[in-house]
């Protein structure tokens, strides 16, 4: 039932995100801007800055998340879907986790352009070792949207859940975005060390672990409204 | 549907028991108290903000009461988990559907959540419950609020379950649809079922509730079994407030 449930939830996410493709639509064209603009103030006579397309690629991956968190769950309460959800006899750890995956499907999606866009306009050789780039943005991608969807699930009735979910999201997520960012910057010296690169993967598989347990160790306490 | 399905949380009777639920220095429920049977429908009558929806979440599970307690039988909703979740239906005000997905998507989400066997044949039953056939395959975003409404009472009894909460399920319906809804609730009273419905439409539920317990600020103004004249003992039960 427990996996079930998962994959019913994010099936269900991803067909009405087909419907209507809304996160897709505001977050690949929110992340696009982000990085066009810091294209256009960075990029001098055609040389761009050491180091910032891994910066610029995870400031553009964390807009973008924390659009997708917002209107996640924003559909969720337009007809109180979440609380069907936490009604339904399914685990609620399970329910977090399918709305979990539901996130980071989604962020997957808009990361496949947003590489590729970051690799031509920054002239960085992103796709230079493809599994650790894969590693990197799949650790980093999770360890935010397991912050942020507990955060968002939590604050689903929140009047003011626009503004305290940045807010809470970021100071918590630091470590996942400064790991990210020096983990893909190693990835683009002229000759990488292997041993940087996994240390950095290494503490964000750290940080997913910490932080998916005390959610699903949470989310059910929290989600019933004390 | 079939209520009297047993289960490992199966239970004939709810009760309340001095539940009391503040929201900050707000008191939303007072001590209240009352007890519903299998077979019967229990009516929460009261103005806005007496506490009826407050009442019905925390019935749901969704909310945990300030003091005093609810035993659905001899369970206690809030850690009985995921087994007793499964013999509650709900019908919110809010109708807990999707509008991007299609009434039968709709459906077959809730059935597959509920582990049921054959989710398709279940959702293709309450569609047929519904009578929505004809739309079955349109999204719901499309719907009347009449035909939502519809999908949403079989969304919340696609599961058979033992005790059904009902928060103004009148709303959107015209007279055929209201009139169906009664007989509806009539059969899930007669399949063994608890029945508690918030309402405000008097008119519709004159005849139709087995007891009632009129709220008021929160709190247990006055419990009847099967009021004659549902409209002017409601005027008489909140009129005392006033004099």
């Amino acid at each position: 039932m427990f996996v079930r449930a998962i994959w019913l939830i994010l099936r269900k996410d991803l067909t009405v995100e087909v419907r209507s493709r809304e996160i897709a639509y505001t977050t690949i064209f929110f992340a696009v801007s982000c990085i066009l603009v810091f294209a256009f103030a960075l990029v001098k006579e055609g040389k761009p800055p050491d180091d910032g397309a891994a910066g610029i690629l995870w400031i553009a991956i964390a807009f973008a998340g924390t659009l997708a968190l917002g209107r996640g769950f924003e559909r969720e309460r337009q007809a109180e879907t979440l609380r069907a959800l936490l009604l339904a006899p399914a685990p609620r750890p399970a329910v977090y986790l399918g709305k979990l995956m539901g996130i980071v499907t989604l962020l997957a999606g808009a990361e496949l352009l947003l590489v590729p866009l970051v690799s031509v306009l920054f002239q960085a050789p992103l796709l230079r070792y493809p599994g650790w780039l894969t590693l990197l943005l799949a650790s980093g991608t999770l360890g935010f949207a397991a912050v942020g969807t507990l955060f968002a699930a939590m604050l689903v009735r929140a009047r003011s859940r626009d503004v305290l979910l940045p807010v809470l999201l970021y100071p918590i997520t630091v470590p996942v975005i400064i790991a990210g960012v020096r983990g893909t910057a190693a990835l683009l010296q002229p000759t990488v060390d292997v041993e940087v690169v996994r240390f950095w993967i290494a503490l964000l598989v750290a940080f997913d672990a910490v932080f998916v347990t005390l959610s699903l160790w949470t989310f059910e306490p929290l989600m019933t409204d004390g | 549907m079939n209520a009297s399905t047993t289960s490992a949380h199966d239970f004939d009777r709810v009760s309340v028991e001095e539940v009391s639920r503040t929201f900050g220095r707000r008191r939303a429920l007072s001590r209240v108290s009352f007890s519903a049977p299998a077979g019967g429908i229990l009516g929460l009558l009261g103005p806005n903000g007496a506490g009826k929806s407050t009442m019905l979440a925390i019935l749901a599970t969704l909310m945990r009461p300030s003091s005093g307690r609810v035993r659905c039988g001899q369970f206690d909703p809030l850690t009985a988990g995921a087994s007793l979740r499964g013999r509650i239906g709900v019908l919110g005000h809010d109708l807990f559907l999707y509008p991007e997905l299609t009434a039968r998507e709709n459906l077959t989400f809730f059935a597959g959540l509920y582990n049921l066997a054959d989710p398709d044949a279940r959702a293709a039953a309450a569609l047929r419950r519904a009578g929505l056939e004809d739309r079955a395959d349109d999204p719901v975003g499309s719907f009347s609020r009449g035909m939502r409404q519809r999908v949403a009472l079989e969304r919340a009894l696609i599961h058979g379950p033992r005790l059904v909460l009902l928060d103004e399920p009148f709303t959107g319906l015209d007279d055929a649809s209201a009139r169906a809804l009664v007989a509806r609730l009539n059969e899930l009273r007669d399949a063994g079922a608890i029945l508690i419905v918030a309402t405000h439409d008097l008119d519709l539920a004159e005849g139709l509730l087995d007891q009632v317990v009129f709220l008021r600020d929160g709190r247990v103004a006055d419990a009847m079994e099967r009021p004659d004249g549902l409209r002017s003992a409601y005027r008489q039960v909140m009129a005392r407030r006033d004099s």
